[in-house]
């Protein structure tokens, strides 16, 4: 039992800190002076102080001002990404498994389509063709991750749909919405969520690789894909500060996602907490 | 209303025919048992007189016209194995709120209040398959179909819960199969036997 509640408290522990960590990033980059990331010459390439955290950069930028909006910018769109790509998984994974054979011979179709053509060239092309930006990227990994998940999806609701518990419910005289929302969503929601976790930091990477080929966001706006790529230019010159900070930033907001996903998930699925005695 | 059985055949996918053209009629008030040995089809042609699976070919009757799949359904079944008939994620007392099962037959069944906020994985299989012939007694139930409802249980729980069925089966009139092994149990609790060979 103490072992539990230890357990638990350590969960409990990571949770909070890594919310704390996120909203810290997200409140930082919301309200830090624009002022720091505009050329200062004078204080260009200077190595991390306590006035410039993360050093500054060959324009003399912050880089600490900079990390922190390209992470907040990055995370903004990776999550509405990831999110809008979960949904249409959802919905599709729903449709294909209740709405009978022919719903389910078209999602399935579209799913091997989407499967069959590589993830960034689909993605370049839907970014391109809506002008680039944060609104082409969106959309891009939003029309291109959810295949996968929506398989999943499709699969666990066809397997509880048959299960005993779900045809006794229904023949209780249960109507098909209620079942749908005590026997199945609660069922596919550890899936969706994980799903979404494990579809963010794929969201972010793809925005930085879209935005390093010149389709994605503008180079004026902070992205942490700029960020990084424009580093990269610099590090043999002995400016390691600039690549370092903001790559382990990045490390960490992932982390910190894994980590309230894993946490959610055990919170969701009692029976894998309980697993643990 | 009686629950009829016409001409009944089934058979999973290609495998030889289970039974042919089986026949089968329950009355109100009427417990009949079920025997035939491990493989007869037992189980299969349980689950389709309760309409759980469609037979290959003839008709289950209810009352002289065809189930429909709307609402409760008259006729209820138990399975062999409870832990696979219950949502793994919910407490106990979910279970027994969507059937809207009565008080009377919460005790008559023995079912303790302190089960009431466990999961199923934290019950025995005893104490879980009280809960799903409490389930299936629910006020609309006029047919039981018991498939080996208490081939785990140890003989005292076994006869708690077939005194507490016989006395909602007396009470409503219900009518009642009982799937067994035991010959015993059977000759004890049946009217009559049908008998399925392989
Ligand atoms: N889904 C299935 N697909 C193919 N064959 C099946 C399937 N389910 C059952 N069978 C076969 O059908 C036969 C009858 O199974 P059933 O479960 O009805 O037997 P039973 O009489 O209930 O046996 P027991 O007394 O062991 O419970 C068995 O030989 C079994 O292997
Ligand atoms: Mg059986």
């Amino acid at each position: 039992m103490n072992v539990l509640k230890n357990k638990r408290l350590r969960a409990l522990g990571m949770t909070i800190f890594s919310i704390l960590f996120l909203g810290g990033v997200v409140i930082l980059g919301l309200t830090l002076d624009k002022g720091n990331i505009v050329t200062h010459l004078e204080i260009r390439n200077a190595p991390p102080t306590l006035e410039h955290l993360f050093g500054t950069d060959w324009l003399g930028r912050d880089m600490f001002t900079r990390t922190m909006m390209g992470l907040t910018l990055s995370m903004g769109v990776g999550l509405l990404g990831a999110f809008c790509s979960t949904m249409i998984a959802a919905v599709l994974g729903m449709v294909a498994a209740t709405m009978g054979k022919v719903a389910d011979a078209v999602v399935s179709w579209s799913t091997d389509l989407f499967l069959s053509v590589p993830h960034l060239v689909m993605l370049l092309l839907i970014s391109f063709s809506l002008g680039g930006g944060a609104k082409g990227i969106i959309a891009g990994t939003a029309l291109t991750h959810w295949p996968s998940l929506a398989r999943i999806i499709r699969a666990e609701i066809m397997a509880i749909r048959s299960a005993d518990y779900v045809q006794v419910s229904r023949r209780l005289g249960k109507p098909g919405w209620w079942i749908a929302m005590n026997h199945i969503f609660p069922h596919i929601l550890p899936q969706l969520a994980v799903g979404f976790l494990l579809m963010f930091p794929h969201a972010i990477l793809h925005e930085a690789s879209v935005t390093f080929l010149g389709l994605g966001l503008s180079p004026h706006q902070p992205a942490i894909g700029i960020i990084l790529s424009e580093s990269m230019k610099y590090l043999s010159s002995g400016l390691w500060w600039l690549a370092f900070f903001p790559g382990l930033c990045l490390l960490f907001a992932v982390r910190a996602f894994a980590a309230i996903g894993g946490n959610l998930r055990q919170f969701i699925r009692p029976s894998s907490a309980h697993d643990a005695r | 209303m009686q629950l009829e059985a016409k001409k009944l055949s089934y058979r999973y996918g290609c495998y030889p025919w289970l039974f042919r053209e089986v026949d089968f009629t329950l009355s109100p008030g009427e417990v009949v048992g079920l025997l035939g040995p491990s493989g007869s089809g037992k189980t299969t042609l349980c689950r389709i007189l309760a309409g759980y699976v469609k037979p290959a070919e003839g008709r289950v009757l209810l009352g002289g016209k065809p189930i429909t799949r709307k609402g409760y359904q008259p006729v209820q079944l138990v399975f062999q194995h409870p832990e696979k008939a219950l949502n793994p994620r919910w407490r106990m007392r979910k279970v027994l709120k969507e059937a809207e099962v009565e008080d009377s037959i919460l005790e008559a069944l023995g079912i303790q209040s302190e089960w009431l906020s466990h999961f199923p994985g934290e019950l025995s299989g005893g104490e879980l398959q009280r809960f799903c012939v409490a389930r299936a007694l629910g006020k609309g139930t006029r047919f039981l179909i018991a498939d080996e409802m208490t081939t785990m249980l140890d003989a005292i729980t076994q006869a708690q819960i077939w005194n507490a069925v016989l006395n909602a089966q007396k009470q409503r009139e219900m009518g009642i199969v009982v799937v067994s092994h035991e010959e015993k149990l059977v000759a004890r609790l049946c009217d009559r036997v049908m008998r399925l060979s392989r």
